[in-house]
């Protein structure tokens, strides 16, 4: 059982208010507010820039603190001879390794059975990525939030969503890439009916075009 | 401190979405963005937003000894600072080439062009004069800062009183406010810089660049130009070539923007004059719109759905007694590209084919019902009902009958029945 100390205002009321949380069965908590910088957590997925390449390793920029690092033999297929193809300022979808707060964090591509799972250089042939703030994150990847659902019925689109506030949005085309990720902006301070009343709204107004 | 570099991807889909004539947040190729002029309680203070691009300008003056070069003229002194408040590529205190080019820039703007009457900053030639010192601090960068820095700096002095002054004989008596009203400075004209971003070797321009599209262009041009159709100062920066009717175009351009912000800055300042000769309470305080959540943090963007094109989309949204708020869209077997619902939250668009996975008997059927809108595939969406109270919609896709309270379950059950009467 994990009690993770928030720096609430009494910090005493509030390591006892999250164990009463606990004792009532719930183990992982958040605080929801407005951050735009990201903490990183260990078993996260962002999304990283790469920064740098030097030596054995890539440097990837996750909008942290500090700039994470990942080893050129953490994707899946890469050995010594078999490089990946990475360059500087391609994105990567990636899991955190590690993250303390005293080291530089590091980043993995693969999942422990080797398999990319997904992770990877995205954003090769288009796309946008589009920075935003922590809560909006959590809150389209909730399983009560309408968002993404509906959106998907009217623009079929391809999203890749980074813990560390970053999403990757690809639409059939550049207007439907722009629209997805202004409706997903606007919906931060939406409720779910205006979600779905945005969403009803722009299928209305909107369909494919070829 | 390092900037987020700006990946392939981005750089990427800006070129192409400006080479299709589309901008990231929706405006078109010469609009501002949201343009806000405030001023503060002190005179000669001026805070202007452009977008999310803040800047703060603060006019102050004090007697000093003339030029020797000139001795009946007062002088205006222009700084600007950009802190790493504004942005994290910024450093305090050492002034970058950034930071060199606005301060340049703007001096040319406003000083060279005299727009202010420096001859009557004289108190006594030779002697005494007043030096007006503009100091305008960047307080958030997303691009543009040139414009916000101009216009901010030219409001600002068009706001700020000096102290008024009696000369006698050799005794000068500067009057504090409360003895006698402070002074306007004599504004000739307004200059304002307006900026043009170039892409693609000056084929595209944009108005008023997002700090992403800074980024990305070619090179900048800044016409400086008040609305008498004067231009002030001209800057091209950049590895680009421009050809001469571009820069004419751009003129133009500037002529209707610099028309329209100078009404602007002059409806504001009427605006702070008439509440303080009211009496009423003027300065940034009242400025904040204080009945919202979100009132500092972002202006309401319009969704425009006029830009979006395409052709109307067949069969949709035929309303039955429940279901008029639902947006579930029913499929057209002929067309290809188009989104095929098999069930709600279960979909395929054409390459793929079928969905081959949890497929029940009861989809099937679903499918096989084709275009044609039933009130039972109505019982099976599980969204779009903005049931009073309801907090939580259950809008997981796995679900097959949701959990809707109060009257429609009534009707639900009513739907069922006849659904399993249809089968049987």
């Amino acid at each position: 059982m994990e009690i993770e100390e928030f720096i609430f205002q009494n910090k005493i009321i509030g390591k006892y208010f999250f164990f009463l949380l606990s004792v009532l069965g719930l183990h992982y908590f958040h605080l929801n507010d407005f951050y735009l910088q990201y903490v990183p957590v260990r078993g996260e997925s962002v999304i990283g820039i790469v920064t740098n390449k030097g030596g054995d390793v890539f440097r990837v920029d996750i909008g942290g603190s500090e700039m994470g690092s990942l080893s050129y033999l953490s994707f899946e297929g890469a050995t010594k001879r078999n490089r990946p193809d990475v360059k500087v300022g391609d994105i990567v979808y990636c899991k955190m390794l590690m993250a303390m707060k005293d080291m530089e964090p590091e980043l993995v591509c693969i999942d422990s059975t080797g398999r990319s799972a997904g992770m990877g250089v995205i954003g090769r042939d288009g796309g946008f990525l589009h920075c935003c703030s922590l809560n909006l994150i959590r809150k389209i990847l909730s399983s009560d939030c309408p968002l993404l659902k509906l959106l998907g019925k009217t623009l079929p689109f391809e999203i890749t969503v980074g813990m560390n506030g970053r999403i990757w949005v690809r639409a059939r085309t550049s207007t439907q890439t722009i629209t997805v990720i202004n409706a997903i902006s606007t919906a931060e301070y939406m409720d779910n009916t205006q979600i779905s009343a945005m969403c009803k709204k722009l299928s209305e107004a909107f369909i494919e075009v070829d | 401190m390092r900037e987020t570099l700006l990946s392939n991807c981005e750089r990427e889909f800006i070129k192409k979405a400006v080479a299709d004539k589309r901008r990231i947040d929706g405006r078109q190729a010469y609009d501002y963005r949201h343009l806000k002029i405030s001023f503060g309680v002190e005179r000669g203070c001026c805070q202007v937003e452009i977008g999310d691009t803040r800047v703060m300008s603060q006019v102050s003056c004090q007697v000093v000894e003339p030029k020797q070069a000139r001795p009946a003229d007062g002088m205006l002194y222009i700084n600007v600072e950009l802190s790493p408040m504004a942005c994290p590529s910024f450093e305090a205190g050492r002034l970058s080439d950034f930071g060199v080019e606005i301060n340049r820039l703007l001096e040319r703007c406003l000083k060279e062009s005299r727009c202010i009457d420096t001859e009557s900053l004289c108190i006594v030639a030779g002697e005494k004069v007043w030096e007006v010192r503009v100091d305008v601090h960047a307080l958030n960068h997303d691009g543009n800062l040139i414009d916000a820095c101009s216009i901010a700096a030219i409001a600002s002095l068009a706001h700020f009183r000096r102290p008024d002054i009696t000369v006698s004989g050799d005794e000068i008596t500067i009057h504090p406010a409360s003895e006698r009203d402070p002074v306007p400075l004599s504004v000739h004209h307004m200059p304002i810089c307006v900026s043009f971003a170039f892409f693609e070797q000056g084929k595209f321009l944009l108005v008023d660049p997002t700090d992403k599209e800074e980024k990305v262009m070619d090179g900048r041009m800044v016409i400086g130009m008040n609305k008498h159709r004067e231009i002030c100062t001209l800057q091209i920066t950049g590895q680009m070539l421009l050809l001469k009717d571009q820069v004419l175009r751009c003129s133009n351009i500037a002529v209707v923007k610099v028309t329209e912000i100078t009404e602007l800055i002059h409806r504001a300042l009427e605006n702070d004059r008439h509440e303080r000769s009211k009496g009423g309470k003027f300065g940034f305080a009242e400025t904040v719109c204080k009945e919202k959540l979100t009132t500092n943090q972002k202006t309401s963007t319009p969704l425009d759905m006029d830009t979006v094109e395409g052709q109307m989309a067949t069969e949709y949204l035929h309303g039955s007694d429940e279901s008029d708020s639902d947006s579930h869209i029913t499929s057209s077997e002929d067309d290809d590209d188009s989104v095929v619902i098999m069930d709600s939250g279960v979909g395929s668009i054409g390459l793929g084919g079928k969905n081959t996975w949890n497929v029940d008997d009861e989809m099937e059927e679903l499918k096989d019902e084709g275009t044609k809108k039933s009130t039972q595939k109505s019982q099976k969406t599980n969204i779009d009902k903005p049931v009073p109270g309801a907090g939580n919609q259950g809008y997981s896709s796995e679900e097959e009958t949701t959990e809707i309270l109060g009257q429609t379950a009534a009707k639900q059950t009513t739907e069922s029945n006849r659904k399993k009467k249809r089968k049987s």
